[in-house]
């Protein structure tokens, strides 16, 4: 009978596109807008996760996020410093500092001035030079989206793309000469600024000068030593606030959540999404079931029960609804892989198939029952009625 | 001589949004074995009930209804479906074909239904459009088919699975007479037998002649049983 049921499904070309068509909506809808709110909301914590060697970052107690700069006094780092279990304090100047660009316009960049004699915290990759140039005098080292974008030198062709940022090019930051020694790649932010990386003691000269501007304390633990006691303690003994690298990109996370409207906008989307693909599906395939009504009547005229109709069913709508959310997935990853070099944020995890998965099902689910129910309550003399 | 049906004092009432309406009051009928037996009258006069009730796919409000001697209504649900579809057979006006399966598929159906592999079942099915002269039609669906072709495997789809009876709704209403006549032909030679009874529903005067008894309706009653005589 499973058979029969595929041939009838496969029959009424049109509407088993159209259960398809509206399926692969909502799992695209299910799947794309997740992945693009996902894609958003990690770019709040990205600075954080390329910065992968130290385990506890400290900062003034009052932040909430990882751009909420309050910066500390210089002292604050030896008394880090001096806190049993930590091997090494660093500190990481993190600000928004005007660039000067050729053409005379401005354009805001996120400057990182890492530690002069270890350069801890510099970018994750290194496209050109090394990150040692950093050593040379008004060095800085430049990301590879706002060398060729935000930065990016006009081109004297009008209308033509902006010819990028390349080694040996100057830049002005807030009136101070900055020399291009290298470009990084580095994880888009949540604003896309451009990331600047230079020396801690260099980034403090193009810093407006304020009383304090040490933004961040990058430490190691010792061995063994565990991280969530480590924090209490540097709590316990600077009164500033700690946290473990998991701990940071959560507090960062739970800002933007708690504090923006992304998540609710995304999840009107995806409601709207949900309502609208199980709403088509819902309704084409119901449709399809009232088109095959006199077909099942005959199947129960002769001797099919209620039961095998079900499974019948069941099979029809698990069919439509793994095309369906394969096609709906497999256009989300084509969307995810054409965009991956522009500024469109996306990331799809796991969780995002199952998630969609688990929506799909609810909507054949639900198309199924509704024609279950009107097949169950068939009366097989209906296949006499002319 | 064994009876395929027996019918006794069979009542059955429809609710009509509040109004009742009789379709059968009261029928009595016996149906042999290995006759051929047509249920004639009016519309709306009950013939289709009546089928329908000896069929077992509708429950009579009162009265006996006995195939091959057993009282369905006495069966659960599931012993009656199994009955069904073991002992009858359907045609019907409209041929009801599945137009996504191909002719052989569609006579496959009851073999399928009865727990045969689809592949042997469409083995037999393929042997039967033969003996129904479709031989080289069973890949055709149920649209590249004539009405008469699509008869004629709605008819093989009725005897693959050798029921003790088959009901014929109005088996030739959708065809040409000369068609219509070829069907009644093909039903009286391949699907009566010592042990097959037949009862076909019709308005179809020019098909009377085929059958061994006719029964007439009219408002819910039996009003007569004519035997051959009645053939013209």
């Amino acid at each position: 009978m499973n058979y029969i049921a595929i041939k009838m499904l496969m029959g009424d070309k049109g509407k088993y596109i159209g259960i398809i068509m509206g399926l692969t909506f909502a799992s695209l809808i299910m799947t794309q807008q997740p992945a693009t709110f996902v894609g958003l909301m990690s770019r709040s914590y990205s600075f954080i996760s390329d910065l992968g060697l130290p385990d506890i970052w400290v900062m003034d107690a009052k932040v909430q996020f990882v751009d909420d700069i309050k910066p500390l006094q210089d002292t604050e780092l030896y008394r880090v410093r001096g806190i049993s279990g930590v091997e090494w304090a660093m500190p990481l100047y993190k600000g928004l500092i005007k660039a000067r660009l050729t053409d005379g316009t401005f354009q805001t960049c996120n400057v990182i001035g890492l530690d002069d004699a270890t350069l801890i915290g510099g970018p994750p990759t290194m496209l050109e030079g090394k990150l040692e140039d950093l050593r040379r005098s008004d060095s800085v080292i430049v990301d590879i989206d706002g060398a060729t974008e935000k930065l990016g030198k006009p081109s004297p062709i009008a209308g033509e793309k902006t010819i990028p940022l390349k080694v040996g090019d100057n830049l002005e930051l807030n009136d101070r000469r900055a020399i291009v020694v290298g470009i990084a790649k580095s994880t888009r932010t949540f604003q896309s600024q451009p990331v600047v990386y230079t020396t801690y003691s260099r980034a403090k000269n193009y810093a407006p000068k304020e009383r304090k501007l040490l933004s961040f304390i990058l430490l190691k633990a010792k061995p063994g030593q565990d991280l969530h006691e480590l924090t209490l303690r540097i709590k316990q003994n600077t009164g500033l606030a700690a946290y473990t690298q998991d701990e940071f990109k959560e507090l960062t996370y739970q800002y933007f959540m708690h504090n923006t409207g992304i998540p609710i906008n995304f999840g009107i989307s995806i409601a709207l999404g949900f309502i609208v693909g199980a709403a088509i599906a819902g309704q084409t395939f119901y449709n399809f079931t009232l088109d095959n009504i006199r077909q099942f009547g005959v199947l129960k005229a002769m001797g099919t029960s209620n039961l095998t109709l079900l499974r019948m069913i069941l099979l029809q709508a698990i069919l439509v609804g793994s095309i369906g959310y394969g096609l709906g997935v497999g256009l989300t990853a084509l969307f995810g892989y054409a965009t991956r070099h522009t500024i469109l944020a996306f990331k799809f995890p796991w969780q995002l198939l199952v998630f969609s998965g688990a929506g799909v099902s609810i909507i054949c689910i639900f198309a199924a029952l509704i024609s279950i129910f009107k097949v169950f309550r068939l009366e097989p003399a209906i296949v006499f009625k002319g | 001589m064994s009876l395929a049906v027996r019918c006794q004092n069979l009542t059955k009432t429809y609710d009509t949004g509040g109004q009742i309406v009789t379709a059968l009051n009261g029928i009595n009928l016996d149906i042999p074995m290995g006759e051929l037996m047509m249920l004639v009258g009016p519309s709306g006069c009950g013939k289709t009930t009546l089928i329908s009730v000896i069929a077992g796919i509708l429950d009579q409000d009162s009265g006996l209804c006995e195939l091959f001697g057993e009282n369905l209504q006495q069966f659960s649900n599931k012993e009656k479906l199994q009955f069904r579809a073991q002992n009858i057979g359907f045609v019907f006006q409209t041929f009801n074909l599945l137009p996504a399966l191909n002719a052989a598929e569609n006579v496959a159906i009851p073999l399928i239904i009865n727990g045969m592999n689809r592949h042997l079942a469409e083995r037999k099915a393929i042997e039967l459009l033969t003996q129904v002269g479709l031989a080289e039609r069973w890949t055709s669906l149920p649209s590249q088919l004539s009405g008469g072709q699509q008869q004629r495997v709605a008819i093989a789809r009725a005897l693959i699975h050798n029921p003790r009876l088959i009901v014929c709704d109005e088996p030739t209403s959708a065809l040409d007479h000369e068609t219509g006549l070829n069907v009644m032909h093909l039903l009286k030679s391949v699907a009566l037998q010592k042990d097959r009874s037949l009862v076909i529903v019709t308005h179809d005067a020019r098909i009377f002649e085929f059958a061994d008894q006719v029964a007439v309706m009219d408002d819910g009653h039996i009003i007569d049983v004519k035997d051959s005589a009645l053939r013209t």
